[in-house]
């Protein structure tokens, strides 16, 4: 009984399911990034014929096969499955229908507005919190002043390497009103009565978990900014100071347009990365995402619709048709930053 | 490791059995099963028993993981390497191997006559005609107490809902002990241990689950909806923070000898007894009004069936009529405290709190929980709008009322009941 109430679901499989999209989204952009770095710094090749250059396809071959066989082709075996319906033990093709019941029944419609809600809130959370902490703890770290950076670096950058699982239970421990610290903590400073159970209530359970989240991720845009400043030439920064800006101004005029490009970067990888959510949500809250729903995000839907929860038989048409409504979320984000935002971004080259 | 040991003893059982079936002739069956919890007892007592009394067939007990079970299962039925004796999940999973014909037709089994209706409820067809499976095992909800609390504070296990309350009042104002260890963050505590625990007094067991599925009876009917405003009224006597305590937290609460009752499953007992320092008691879900009859959840959880493309289907026969007969009865219950035979014939049990289960069976009209036949087919899956409505009422946020129709409506709008 236990054994059956408690038992987790195939979790790795419907890790290929979602990131595939996040990869086609990655492929996308890594694509066009080449393009452009392509158009930007080749001369026009000499028009002489050259022999077909072989190698190149040789060398090509065993990353284009894998990433084909293992990424490109379940894509489309996920679109192709959206459009069929298990009818009578046999897979019919119904074209969108399966997305009209998604939009059109209030039971499919209603879980799938309030998923892309929550996630949206949680992508929130994530750039107002995250991403401006980590951009200040990178500062803060690049600064030739501070002693023991490189342990500071590397205690804040160890959550992200921590399975979800881990943080999941952890947090959940901390948080617990029976045997967690945080009560303690909070009545050793005399802030008891601002403890509730956060998971628990519906209006804080999805904040905490982003918060949570926030926790663990935080080492990533701080090294990926840490690692721009670093790249800051001294001679520009020389150059400000010999002009009379320093301080708080340096940071503003010149070291903040200099690593725009980077924190554009982490605003796409943490928009993929929260709309692939699941793992934390599901290791927290369960695949119900309680109390009430308002934790569920994309991803915990998905996995409800995909692989069925206790009674609940999964349904692997809707299931797709969920993800590809995530794919398609993910690539007009990642399109939206691509065309609109990134080519504005000036670039200098030193 | 422990996979590395059991797949040394199954495959060092599989190759004794197989040579020990070419001299003694006729029939060896192995059994499918998702329970290697029960490795030991199948194989130590279970097994033994019932060569003696059938010399001549060898029977090997073949567990897989809980999680796996279903789809292993399934993928060795296709190709025709599966055991000849197969354990049932209960309700749809296997209706629908047997619709399938993967299962037999056990109707006419001998012994299948120790079984009750209700008992075979999870594995008959939905009218009614065919079961397909030997029902096994059964868990039966009700109420574990902290005894030494209750004689600290002079309180006896309550009959009828206004003790219930008057106990957890009294409980409460003591303050030593929370008055009940459940939570809501895992949700189906409140479902399964809450809703369904206490539901089948107020819809009278069978008989309002039978007009449910009929569409006689909806789920905002009186008597679905009070189970709920019932559940409302616990709020106050549940911990501090419940609303973030998981059915782990309730447990060790429980058992570390800080709360007084816990709503419970007896499959709890086993871990109960293991873990508690104090002295236990049970009592069944408390009655309206003093003399009304009452009803208990019991569960059916575990069936055995036959392969329909086993090899020596007599002889699988025969060990399924034995699986029906009280003497495995007896065996299993008394290696699993907690999980009950479905044999209408009464099982001598060791364990104090297993028999205080048990006995409710005499006196009370026994049930199964009401979203789990047919009911929970469609999307929205009614088992899990259960869990969160019943959390939902518990916490405050929605109203029973409130609560019943969108489960009414989530259910309409996908069940039509055959007229």
């Amino acid at each position: 009984m236990i054994l059956t109430l408690h038992g987790s679901g195939p979790v790795g499989v419907r890790g290929n399911v979602v990131r595939l999209d996040a990869m086609k989204a990655f492929y996308v952009h890594a694509e066009l990034d080449r393009d452009r770095a392509e158009t930007e710094h080749m001369t026009a090749p000499a028009a002489s014929k050259r022999p077909f250059r072989w190698h190149i396809a040789i060398f090509l071959a065993p990353a284009v096969l894998v990433y084909t066989a293992i990424m490109i082709l379940p894509l489309f075996g996920t679109l192709q499955l959206a459009l069929f319906r298990n009818i009578a033990q046999s897979q019919v093709f119904v074209g969108l229908d399966n997305f009209r019941t998604l939009f059109g029944d209030p039971n499919w419609s209603v879980n799938f507005w309030n998923a892309l809600r929550n996630n949206v809130w949680f992508f929130i959370i994530h750039m107002l919190v995250q991403n401006p902490i980590g951009v200040v703890l990178a500062a803060l770290l690049s600064s030739p002043k501070l002693h023991f950076s490189a342990f500071y670096r590397t205690a804040i950058f160890i959550p992200t390497i921590l399975s979800f699982v881990i943080v999941g239970f952890a947090w959940k421990l901390i948080l617990s009103p029976l045997w967690g610290v945080a009560p303690n903590l909070l009545d050793l400073i005399g802030l008891k009565s601002l403890f509730t159970p956060w998971l628990g209530k519906e209006d804080y359970a999805l904040t905490t978990l982003g918060l949570i989240s926030v926790w663990q991720f935080i080492g990533i845009p701080m090294m990926l900014i840490y690692a721009a400043l670093l790249s800051i030439p001294d001679e520009v920064i020389e150059a400000a100071e010999c002009d009379g800006v320093t301080g708080m101004a340096q940071f503003w005029k010149i070291k903040l347009p200099l690593i725009l490009p980077a924190i554009g970067i982490i605003s796409i990888l943490t928009f993929v990365g929260n709309f692939n959510a699941f793992d934390l949500i599901y290791s927290a809250q369960g695949a119900l995402a309680g109390p009430n729903y308002s934790t569920d995000i994309l991803g915990t839907f998905l996995y409800r619709a995909f692989f069925g929860f206790q009674l609940q038989v999964g349904d692997p048409n809707m299931g797709a048709a969920i993800a590809t409504m995530m794919f398609l979320i993910i690539l007009v984000g990642v399109c939206i930053y691509l065309f609109l935002i990134q080519t504005r971004l000036r670039r200098y080259q030193f | 490791m422990n996979t590395k040991l059991l797949t040394a003893i199954l495959l060092g059982s599989s190759v004794l059995c197989s040579a020990g079936a070419a001299f003694a002739q006729d029939a060896t069956l192995t059994i499918e099963s998702w329970r290697n919890d029960d490795l030991a007892i199948w194989q130590d007592k279970l097994i033994p028993a019932f060569e003696a009394k059938n010399p001549g067939i060898k029977v090997v007990f073949s567990p897989s993981a809980p999680t796996e079970y279903n789809a292993a299962l399934n993928a060795k039925l296709d190709a025709g390497s599966a055991g000849d004796i197969i354990t049932c999940r209960p309700f749809d999973a296997s209706l629908d191997l047997y619709t399938k014909g993967k299962l037999a037709d056990l109707t006419s089994l001998s012994g299948m006559e120790n079984f009750s209706d209700v008992a075979k409820s999870a594995w008959t067809t939905d009218d009614g005609k065919a079961t397909f499976c030997v029902p096994m095992a059964s868990v039966i909800h009700g109420f574990i107490y902290n005894k030494d609390a209750f004689d600290q504070l002079g309180i006896t296990p309550p009959a009828t809902e206004d003790e219930f309350f008057a106990a957890l009042d009294k409980i409460k104002a003591d303050g030593t002990f929370v008055p009940m260890a459940m939570g809501t963050k895992d949700l189906w505590e409140a479902a399964t241990m809450g809703y369904q625990n206490i539901g089948p007094n107020y819809w009278h067991g069978e008989e309002g689950r039978l007009a449910l599925l009929k569409g006689e009876q909806k789920l905002t009917d009186p008597q679905w909806v009070e189970p709920f405003a019932t559940l409302a009224k616990w709020k106050p006597y549940l911990g501090d923070g419940f609303e973030a305590q998981t059915y782990p937290d309730s447990q060790n609460l429980f058992t570390l000898g800080r709360a007084a009752i816990f709503p419970a499953g007896s499959w709890e007992i086993s871990v109960f007894n293991t873990q508690a320092q104090f002295k236990m008691g049970a009592f069944p879900p408390p009655v309206k009004k003093a003399g009304d009859t009452c009803y208990i959840s019991d569960h059916t959880d575990i069936g055995i069936g036959l392969n329909a493309a086993s090899k020596s289907p007599d002889a699988a026969k025969t060990f399924l009529t034995w699986v029906a007969s009280p003497e495995f009865a007896e065996i299993y219950a008394n290696a699993l405290p907690g999980f009950f035979s479905l044999n209408s014939t009464p099982v001598k049990m060791a364990d104090p709190l297993a028999q205080e289960f048990v006995s409710w069976r005499d006196k009370c009209k026994s049930t199964i929980r009401s979203t789990y036949q047919i009911l929970s087919r469609g999307t929205p899956n009614l088992e899990n709008e259960t869990w969160v409505e019943s959390a939902n009422v518990i916490n405050g946020t929605d109203t029973p009322e409130v609560a019943a129709k969108k489960l009414q409506d989530g259910l309409d709008s996908w069940y039509k009941p055959a007229k």
